[in-house]
């Protein structure tokens, strides 16, 4: 019997015991989400008028992985045989010949070249290109219905509801970022992941990148690592003479480059 | 949609620059307005410069650059990639685009050409509209907007109004086709459209192919009527054609001998573009057949005193040679500047695909139907008046 009593006993307090048990459960779950939620609470909403976004590339560290390619193409669903930003690679010879390629926009990243012996190569180094968010944008300019437009926080951005696919701005911007949908008949090109940024994420390139060649970041943030970068580097900006006045920076941008 | 041409690399060209944008139907654009500012300037040569010897010629010009400005937004339509969306240009413009004027400046030119062809036609309207009977009487008393009075104080209202539209439409074509030349001119990123010099020439091979094609048309319904072609209205638009075209041709020259002297840093790039891509369609096609040749023959015609006969031989078959010129002119800007990457290291290839969208079936389609609806305005109104030389009655 004793042996009975000592059984009830026990699931008598097994009972409670499983009470208390959901009780710590329930409450330790919701514990865990304290951070995330205080995190929320933190964080402001974006304010477009505090930010004007630009973007900064290293060219001394990419090392031509593609990785920023394939993750754009997966992230923005890039149509095949387009891009929204792709790599190129400068092959400087021994004889002062300058050879540029970028195999299928660097989306495999680049095969070992095997027309040029290392003996023959004096140097060589990869380039990423995007939209280089030009401050006075001649694809803004060219636009016949406004479709193209530059966002208060610097991004310049294309509206697929009033896009009528005329092709004009493909033909004024100088970097060649710009193309027609092949499907969908609209504009597209690098919006800079704005569906990204302005959550607080990184670009989708440069959460691939493996090297931290490439990033976006807020020109108006003193602390920010892009002007931190501009601040201890020379930088260069692409095609400076048409006046397009990119935010797009490159550090240690060759003469080669446009 | 855009043309998927299986294209053809030289060198280093962006990715997304390997697709030509603007196709074959943005060659036929400026193409056919250029037929619209060229015929209409010859029509006011006569109705208001008084050069009487194009009068057999005036009114079908007219009639000619009203039946090419219907269908020369066509070829822009082809294009589109959202062509559902094309009147948003007109609805919601922006006020910094060269090409968001386009609505306005096509629509008033439209305006102007419908409002005197009507006044040069009145006339003859009422007089179908008194004639016919039942449906077709109809139509044409709505066609005279239900006025039949014709005396001689409506025919000098007529004249007049005509007079002063002639007037005003001349810096309104120029505007028109010139502004084609600024959509290209303007573009700072491609160097080989970037001069100042696109407009004025845009301007100028548009008026040579008026022209042209005004010659060449009336020498085919004159063959078609058997009647003996005008021969001082043929003299009188060669010479006009023989002036245009050295002023167009020279420009033509010296947009590139400017670039090629100055050495920018470009040059190198372009001409290898020039003397590679564009070798046969350029130099050969369009300065060296079809400028020089007509040069050669109009000039013999202009200077030299000849036969009717030999005359309509030279002048025909360089008004055949100046219309290729021009078609080609219009193909070495439009493709040729996209063949050149922005990188300028490299150069891609285009050919238009034949059954496509944007295809050289249904541009040679869109440039038929001009033609064909002049001879449905033809079997409407009498284009030649009864008393020119070109015989009586319809073709």
């Amino acid at each position: 019997m004793i042996e009975d009593g000592s059984d009830v006993l026990d699931r008598a307090s097994l009972a409670v015991g499983r009470r208390q048990f959901m009780k710590i459960g329930l409450v330790g779950a919701f514990s865990l989400l304290v951070p995330f939620a205080v995190r929320a609470a933190e964080r402001a909403p974006y304010k477009r008028e505090d930010y004007t976004w630009g973007f900064i590339v290293d060219t001394t560290k990419c090392m031509g992985c593609g990785s920023c390619v394939r993750a754009c193409k997966a992230e923005n669903s890039v149509p095949d045989g387009y891009h929204r930003t792709w790599v190129e690679r400068y092959t400087v010879l021994a004889n002062g010949r300058v050879e540029v390629d970028s195999p299928r926009g660097a989306l495999d990243g680049f095969p070992e070249d095997p027309a040029h012996p290392k003996k023959d190569v004096a140097k060589s180094f990869f380039v990423p290109k995007l939209c280089n968010q030009c401050a006075t944008a001649p694809c803004v300019q060219v636009c016949p219905v406004g479709a193209s437009y530059a966002a208060p926080d610097g991004v310049t951005l294309v509206d697929r509801k009033r896009c009528i696919g005329c092709g004009y701005c493909v033909q004024a911007c100088p970097y060649g970022v710009r193309f027609i949908h092949p499907q969908n008949g609209y504009a597209d090109k690098c919006t800079l992941c704005y569906h990204r940024i302005t959550k607080g994420l990184p670009t989708a390139c440069s959460q691939a990148c493996p090297v931290g060649a490439r990033s976006a970041g807020n020109l108006k943030d003193a602390t920010s690592r892009i002007r931190a970068l501009l601040n201890s580097s020379r930088y260069g900006v692409l095609k400076p003479a048409l006046g397009t006045n990119p935010k797009c920076y490159y550090i240690g941008l060759d003469k080669e480059v446009v | 949609m855009h043309v998927e041409a299986i294209s053809e690399l030289m060198g280093f060209v962006f990715p997304n620059e390997q697709h030509v944008t603007w196709t074959v139907m943005i060659v036929l654009y400026p193409y056919i307005t250029g037929l619209v500012a060229g015929a209409f300037i010859v029509s006011s040569l006569y109705h208001l410069f008084g050069q009487e010897t194009l009068k057999p010629v005036a009114r079908f010009a007219l009639v000619s650059s009203f039946a090419f400005l219907l269908f020369a937004t066509l070829p822009l339509l082809l294009h589109l990639g959202l062509p559902m969306r094309a009147f948003n240009i007109m609805i919601t413009p922006s006020s910094t685009s060269a090409m968001a004027g386009f609505g306005i400046v096509y629509l008033t030119y439209m305006a102007l050409v419908v409002v005197e062809v009507w006044f040069s036609m009145r006339e003859e309207i009422v007089n179908r509209a008194l004639a016919e009977k039942g449906f077709l009487g109809f139509i044409f008393k709505a066609l005279a907007l239900f006025d039949l009075r014709v005396d001689d104080r409506t025919r000098a209202l007529d004249h007049r109004v005509v007079k002063f539209l002639a007037g005003l439409g001349i810096p309104i074509a120029c505007f028109l086709h010139g502004y084609v030349g600024f959509l290209f001119g303007s573009i700072k990123a491609n160097p080989w459209w970037s001069t100042p010099l696109m407009f004025i020439i845009f301007l100028l091979s548009a008026i040579v192919s008026g022209i042209a094609v005004l010659i060449l048309l009336f020498y085919v319904i004159s063959w078609l009527r058997r009647v003996e072609v005008d021969g001082p209205c043929v003299q009188t638009m060669a010479n006009y054609l023989w002036g245009f075209m050295i002023i167009d041709v020279a420009l033509e020259l010296m947009q590139v001998l400017s670039i090629a002297y100055q050495q920018m840093a470009e040059w190198e790039a372009l001409s290898v573009l020039i003397h590679d891509k564009l070798f046969w369609s350029h130099v050969v096609l369009q300065l060296l057949i079809c400028s020089l040749i007509p040069f050669l023959l109009l000039g013999l015609n202009s200077l030299v005193r000849l036969g009717q006969r030999t005359r309509n031989v030279l002048i025909f078959s360089s008004s055949v040679l100046l219309l290729i010129q021009v078609l080609a002119m219009r193909w070495n800007v439009v493709i040729g500047g996209q063949l050149m990457s922005k990188s300028f290291r490299g150069y891609t290839s285009y050919m238009p695909g034949m059954w496509d969208r944007e295809g050289l079936l249904v541009a040679a389609i869109v440039f038929t139907v001009p033609f064909l609806l002049l001879r449905f305005f033809d079997f409407l109104v009498p284009l030649f008046p009864s008393d020119s030389a070109i015989g009586k009655g319809r073709l």
